[in-house]
């Protein structure tokens, strides 16, 4: 079993135009920077997105669209990024607005091999439109479908050749579901170690979810809100 | 004086009490952290994936791997835990968060909401907010009560996309403190100078006041 890469480019090579690929992260924390960055060298396009948020204009997944590769994206909330905004309003990108909740869940219903699922969220607006109901104890719920992605890329904090994953404070959000999620789950680590290092107790994301894993460079980890207090 | 966003935070927090989990959305909901009274323990959610959230960090001290709903750099406390996405809305879905304070741009007499999308021109996204207002046990909302041209956000009937569906328990406006009944707002505190003849004017939405309707106080 190896499931180690060099880098973003060999982790990224076998992604073509027209994939559908989950992105982990929230706002730009604990976003997996090497593989965006290798998929915009690639310049693949026609991809279908499936991420939280769409980063802002000069990072994150707003370097792609900057690049024009994205057809659709799927994601909860897309403000903070002016081009994105654009592209929506132009008919140029597909969009698809889900609720925050619904679109973690649809994550986790992949990885668990949950095909399907009631929810609240959305009943009565337009989140609802076109979808199937089911109603029990008086109370309509919307039939929400698990994800079915071609790929997942997530940024983990450390993770062991076989693919343990664990992450760090809130940079978690999205990621060890989508780890669970993909067809391929590619994943970029901080810090790569020898298994047996991690202790298996404070494993997130057990290695059976991961096929490839490397250790990223030169992680910039862009704060998008810095606030601070003043030392007394 | 018609009541500032501080002192609309101000109001909010009053409403909370011992022991709850809350969740605090962006905007002036935020500032509400700023004045948990004295002898009121309460554990914030960030749906990010924090219970337990802590103030902004020192200067100096901002960690990027550590952040709130409206990617802000802040702290953990200690008690403090770490979770998924999935987790956040499950706690959030279930009904163990007590209290959600959201701003929103229109509530309906019935307790609707629309705070995400101006269609045509602003297309943002619902973020967290959907979950939220379908599970929440306790929404009270803080929002200004008329737009910038003058016109009632307190309406008859939400004319902006809907976010959820009668969920809006109590809004605080700079004007005053409602409850959302059965029959519509009902007026229970005017903000300091404000008359309740100017809280009817505007406000478009069916509106009783109080028997025991009084001033704010802080």
């Amino acid at each position: 079993m190896n499931k180690v890469v060099a880098n973003a480019e060999e982790a990224i090579k076998d992604i073509e135009s027209g994939a559908t690929i989950m992105f982990g992260g929230f706002g730009l924390c604990g976003i997996p920077e090497n593989c965006i960055q290798a998929i915009v060298k690639k310049g693949i396009n026609n991809l279908t997105c499936i991420s939280n948020n769409a980063g802002v204009d000069d990072f994150g997944i707003g370097l792609m669209l900057q690049k024009r590769q994205l057809k659709k994206m799927i994601a909860s909330y897309v403000g903070e990024n002016a081009e994105f905004e654009r592209q929506l309003l132009s008919g140029e990108l597909e969009v698809d607005l889900v609720p925050q909740g619904t679109l973690a869940t649809r994550c986790m219903i992949a990885g668990y091999g949950i095909p399907f699922v009631p929810l609240l969220a959305g009943v009565g607006t337009e989140v609802a439109e076109g979808k199937e109901t089911v109603t029990r104890n008086g109370k309509q719920y919307l039939i929400e479908e698990a994800f079915d992605a071609d790929f997942a890329i997530v940024k983990a904090w450390k993770g062991d050749k076989l693919g343990n994953l664990i992450f760090r404070d809130t940079a978690r959000n999205f990621n060890p579901l989508m780890a669970m999620a993909g067809k391929i789950t590619i994943a970029e680590v901080e810090e790569l170690v020898e298994p047996g290092t991690l202790d298996p107790n404070t494993i997130h994301t057990p290695g059976i979810y991961v096929n490839r894993i490397f250790q990223g460079v030169t992680y910039e980890k862009r704060i998008e809100q810095r606030t601070t207090r003043k030392r007394n | 004086m018609a009541l500032n966003k501080e002192q609309i935070a101000q109001r909010i927090a009053k409403e909370l009490q011992d022991g709850y989990y809350v969740n605090l959305g962006i905007g002036i909901p935020t500032m509400v952290a700023n004045y948990i009274p004295d002898g009121i323990n309460v554990v914030l959610q960030s749906e990010n994936g924090l219970l337990g959230m802590g103030p902004f960090p020192f200067e100096g001290d901002e960690d990027a791997d550590l952040i709130n709903a409206g990617k802000q750099t802040i702290t953990t406390l200690p008690g403090s835990a770490i979770f998924d996405s999935a987790m956040s809305f499950g706690m959030i879905r279930s009904g163990r968060v007590d209290l959600t304070v959201l701003g929103a741009m229109e509530v309906a007499e019935n307790g609707d909401i629309a705070n995400w999308k101006i269609p045509g021109k602003m297309v943002k996204g619902m973020g967290g907010a959907m979950d939220l207002v379908a599970a929440a046990k306790n929404i009270i909302v803080a929002m200004q009560h008329t737009d910038k041209a003058g016109n009632s956000k307190l309406l008859p009937k939400c004319s902006l996309p809907i976010t959820g569906l009668r969920c809006v328990k109590k809004i605080v406006s700079d004007l005053g403190v409602f409850d959302v009944a059965a029959g519509g707002f009902v007026l229970r505190e005017y903000a300091p100078g404000v008359t309740v003849e100017e809280i009817k004017a505007k406000t478009a939405g069916k509106l009783t006041i109080a028997a025991d309707v009084k001033e704010i106080s802080f």
